[in-house]
């Protein structure tokens, strides 16, 4: 369902921290749709982007569209327009799942039915309906990451953006998780996703690689590997980070 | 011991890095210096009243006047009926009233007598009692210059010498008190929450897999703290001495041993703190309601010990600074050697040699 | 305003699922009017003096003995001299020494007049005084006993004031009425500061504030939903030490309960708000009860909790200007202890109003959803 009207429309963004250039000049485009996905090294400007995209950082300066508000005077209402998911896992620990779900479903102002509806649904989906009363921070990791993602998609953004979602999951759970990525965009969602696993940059529509806040290539898995005559994207990271 | 050196000087980068522990370290005992010294006091001045004449005559004015400029009081408020009293004591506009009865110095001079009326809002007890102490001083000075009544009285004249304190002031009850104070929260409730933050984050499990001995991370730890401790201690006795005007009469060499005596107590029980608790949180909770609030209410600081109910009395004997403060006051102010004061200081010895014990079984146990 | 039920929902869930929060809520009242009242008296309970009598006579032994009568002097030795009562004072075993000189007996009866030394260790000037002040009544009652027994003096009759004083709203003296009330203020001031203002923090410090930040959730409804549950608490803690310190030294209620509760509320908005902005500006737990901490003990004693302000030096007065304690423990005696009407307060109201509507928005304009 890849389109090409674009949801996320970046030019020459710039953030800088003192002298540190975090962004250096970024120019990019997220189609409605597809999983974008943010590749390279830490600390190569990966967050400080997905940051300043969901509001939560200014720039310095740039120009940034988010489902189609602009990113300096339009942030509350890109803030209802997308889900996030952070690096830190950053639900509440001390809530049961139930209680996590009816907060955030609340801020969002879903209504007591759709909300039901949704937590039902997605309880479901999970396999967690008979613990739908245990303390999130009592669930293994794991559960946790697939829990804070479907939270972040639970009132149904235009996109959601997910900062390193995988970080420390296992294999197996981080199969689960992108099958949990791939039913969002059957719904519709744009994922705009962080990672440092290459074996993750395949499942992605397009790919864009990062070093020292610059975007030294851009394009999909497919046609990377071509034209770094590659087999795989670790090689091709392995080559361009050289 | 090179290692030990660059694990010091990491310890003293951490301290002064943050400026908001140099707060701390520094900013609370200037804070408290000159609050105690400057704020912090009962002596009755600028204290607002009424005054009712109701006989506006040459002695009744004439003793207002001598009320008014004596700088004790300031005239807010001259109601003309009892039913504004009330009033002007809950709005709080004047704290005395002062009354003269009609006919004031026709009386004194014919019946040589004559009333004065005080009403004192005693809401404030304390200020209430020296306010009322003061008009009554002044109204019975005036009366004598008047009538040059300067002849012995009849009785038994009590001739008071006030010892050790002949002006009576309050900075030499809060200087020798404030050095413990100061010592408990450096020592004691820094220490406390240093080893505490190492072990919150793990660090300190790392330290433990290091070369370094445990007690030499131990050691790491509190010796910053030490110096910065006794450096304290030394800037409250010298501002004390040249601002304050408080001095040391006795031994300076046993009163600076009592107060590193103070200090290893004070860093003991602060590492004794530390292996009870295992978050900064409690840590900081432990600190204030354990350490500092005893430390300023219970020790004597600023409200004496014998005014308590027994039982407080008898809780304060567990806590440290009631026995240095009394120390302190000794040694600084009355010139009392170790004579007067060794139990004092084997009751800290002891209590160190305490905590110390404790810690370090606290300490094996985990270890295992 | 649905919004803001929910995060009030959550709010309350996380206080009370916190262990350590309902002792906290209970025993804090308990500890501070119990412990801290009680300890915090400048009332004197026992005078430990010692006697030096010189005279071993008649008059002092009846002096002496009027002295012992008084339930407040506890005589601790009678040493032989001087210097030896002097080491008394020195080791702290009394406060203060009476010394009768020779010929006591003698100077009271030829002469009308005797002459005592009193020496007192005035370390504590104030406690000094009081004892001081204990002795001479004792001592002035002998001694006007003595005259009256005997032959009226020769003196030419005196000039002298009657001066009665009253002490109104609390004619006994008693200190515990002065101290609960500002005690209490301590109480919901710590409340809030401590357990409401550090709460924003704890959630920067866990990154859950993250989360937040990326909903479309409002500033204001945010900053109110942190305060609003510890108002709650503040008031419930308030009412709490007033019945215990209602039961303990029955200390008077005069005023409106319903006016000390509003102001109550605003006092309240006004330290929460004070503890969120720092929170705000603090990125750690520790940071912020260290700036918290710091910020409390200048205002508490500033605030007149302890001494009169009317003693403080001119610059320590316009700095309570900005000191809400001191409008607080103002209103707390007023309004408690001299039945003080809003009319009456109508000026640390205002006062207290301004601070609390400023410090409010100030948290919230400080709050950053963005950084």
């Amino acid at each position: 369902m890849i389109t090409s009207e674009p949801v996320i429309t970046v030019k020459n963004m710039v953030k800088k921290f003192g002298n540190f250039v975090a962004n250096d000049n970024l120019n990019f485009e997220v189609y409605k749709g597809e999983i974008f996905g943010f590749i390279g090294a830490n600390g190569a400007g990966k967050t400080t982007a997905i940051r300043i995209l969901c509001g939560l950082s200014t720039p310095t300066s740039g120009v940034m569209k988010v489902a189609g508000y602009d990113i300096y005077r339009q942030t509350e209402k890109i803030k209802q327009n997308i889900g996030y998911m952070s690096q830190k896992f950053s639900l509440y620990e001390d809530l049961t799942i139930y209680e996590n779900i009816r907060f955030y479903g609340g801020i969002y102002g879903m209504n007591m039915a759709e909300r039901k509806a949704r937590t039902a649904e997605m309880l479901e989906r999970l396999e967690l309906t008979e613990y739908e009363n245990r303390k999130i921070g009592d669930l293994p990791l794991g559960w946790k990451q697939k829990l804070a993602f479907s939270i972040a998609i639970l009132h149904n953004p235009k996109i959601v953006f997910l900062d390193e979602p995988t970080g420390g999951v296992d294999p197996i759970t981080r199969r689960q998780f992108w099958n949990l990525i791939y039913e969002a965009v059957e719904k519709g969602i744009t994922v705009f996703v962080t990672t440092h696993y290459m074996d993750e940059a395949e499942y992605c529509d397009r790919v864009s690689i990062m070093a020292d806040g610059k975007i030294v290539a851009l394009d999909t898995p497919q046609k990377l590997k071509e034209q770094y005559n590659a087999s795989n994207m670790d090689e091709v990271f392995l080559k361009i980070a050289r | 011991m090179n290692r030990f050196l660059a694990f010091l000087q990491k310890e003293f980068h951490h301290i002064f890095r943050d400026p908001r522990t140099l707060v701390i370290l520094f900013g609370i005992p200037i804070a408290q210096l000159l609050l105690f010294g400057f704020v912090l006091t009962n002596e009755v001045r600028n204290v607002k009243i009424g005054v009712v004449d109701h006989s506006k005559d040459y002695l009744s004015i004439r003793m207002t006047q001598r009320l008014l400029s004596s700088g004790f009081f300031q005239l807010a408020a001259t109601p003309s009926s009892e039913s504004e009293y009330e009033g002007l004591f809950r709005s709080g506009k004047v704290k005395e009233i002062i009354v003269f009865e009609p006919d004031f110095g026709r009386r004194i001079m014919k019946e040589g007598k004559a009333g004065i009326q005080l009403i004192a809002d005693a809401s404030e007890p304390n200020a209430a009692q020296l306010i009322v102490n003061y008009t009554t001083a002044i109204a019975n000075g005036f009366v004598k210059d008047e009538f040059g009544q300067n002849q012995k009285l009849p009785g038994v004249d009590i001739k008071v010498r006030m010892l050790f304190n002949e002006d009576m002031r309050d900075a030499y009850n809060f200087i020798p008190g404030l050095i413990a104070v100061i010592l408990m929260l450096i020592s004691a409730m820094m220490t406390a929450i240093t080893i505490t933050r190492e072990k919150e984050t793990g660090t300190m499990e790392i330290l433990l897999a290091s070369p370094l001995k445990p007690i030499q991370i131990i050691l790491g730890k509190v010796v910053p703290y030490m110096i910065l401790s006794i450096v304290n201690a030394l800037v409250v006795l010298l501002l004390g001495y040249f601002v304050f005007e408080v001095p040391v009469v006795g031994s300076l060499a046993l009163l600076l041993g009592e107060i590193l005596l103070f200090i290893f107590l004070a860093l003991s029980l602060g590492i004794l703190i530390s292996t009870f608790v295992d978050n900064q949180v409690t840590a900081l909770a432990m600190s204030g309601f354990v350490l500092m609030l005893p430390s300023i209410l219970l020790s004597g600081f600023i409200f004496p010990v014998k005014n308590m109910p027994v039982p407080l009395q008898i809780l304060s004997n567990v806590i440290p600074p009631r026995w240095f403060i009394e120390i302190n006051r000794t040694v600084m102010l009355k010139g009392g050697g170790l004579g007067a004061i060794w139990p004092n200081t084997l009751i800290l010895l002891g209590m160190s040699v305490l905590f110390i014990f404790i810690s370090i079984r606290k300490f094996k146990i985990r270890l295992q | 305003m649905r919004t803001l039920f929910y995060i009030l929902q959550k709010e309350f869930i996380q206080i009370f699922r916190n262990k350590s929060m309902l002792p906290i809520i209970f025993v804090m009242p308990l500890v501070q009017m119990l412990v801290l009242v009680f300890a915090a008296t400048n009332e004197l309970r026992q005078v430990d003096l010692a006697i030096v009598d010189f005279d071993h006579s008649v008059s002092s032994r009846e002096m002496v003995a009027g002295i012992k009568g008084n339930p407040f002097f506890k005589v601790r030795q009678n040493p032989e001299n001087t210097t030896d009562a002097e080491n008394l004072l020195i080791g702290n075993k009394i406060d203060l020494a009476l010394v009768i000189p020779r010929y006591f007996d003698k100077d009271l009866k030829t002469n009308k007049h005797a002459d005592v030394q009193v020496l007192v260790d005035a370390v504590n000037g104030n406690a000094a005084q009081l004892s001081l002040g204990y002795l001479s009544t004792v001592i002035g009652s002998y001694s006007a006993s003595v005259l009256n027994s005997g032959v009226k003096p020769v003196f030419r009759p005196m000039k002298t004031v009657d001066i009665k004083p009253t002490y109104w709203f609390n004619p006994e003296l008693n200190y515990k009425y002065y101290m609960a009330p500002g005690i209490l203020v301590v109480l919901i001031t710590v409340v809030g500061m401590l357990l409401g203002g550090m709460n924003l923090v704890r959630e920067k410090e866990l990154g859950t504030i993250e989360q937040i930040n990326v909903t479309p959730l409002k500033k204001w409804q945010f900053i109110a939903g942190k305060l609003l549950p510890f108002l709650v608490i503040g008031l419930f803690d308030l009412g709490f030490g007033l019945l215990v310190a209602r039961l303990a030294f029955n200390i008077p209620i005069r005023g409106s309960l319903l006016l000390l509760f509003s102001l109550a509320s605003i006092y309240l908005v006004l330290v929460l708000s004070w503890g969120l902005f720092i929170s705000t500006i603090s990125d750690t737990q520790q940071q912020a009860t260290f700036v918290a901490f710091f910020s409390l003990i200048v205002f508490i004693m500033m605030s007149g909790l302890f001494t009169p302000v009317e003693s403080m030096p001119d610059w320590a007065q316009k700095l309570d200007f900005i000191n809400p304690l001191y409008y607080f423990v103002k209103i707390m005696r007023s309004v408690l202890l001299k039945g003080s009407n809003f009319a009456d307060i109508f000026n640390e109201f205002a006062a207290l109003s301004v601070f609390a509507a400023s410090l409010f928005g100030l948290a919230i304009f400080r709050y950053r959803k963005t950084s």
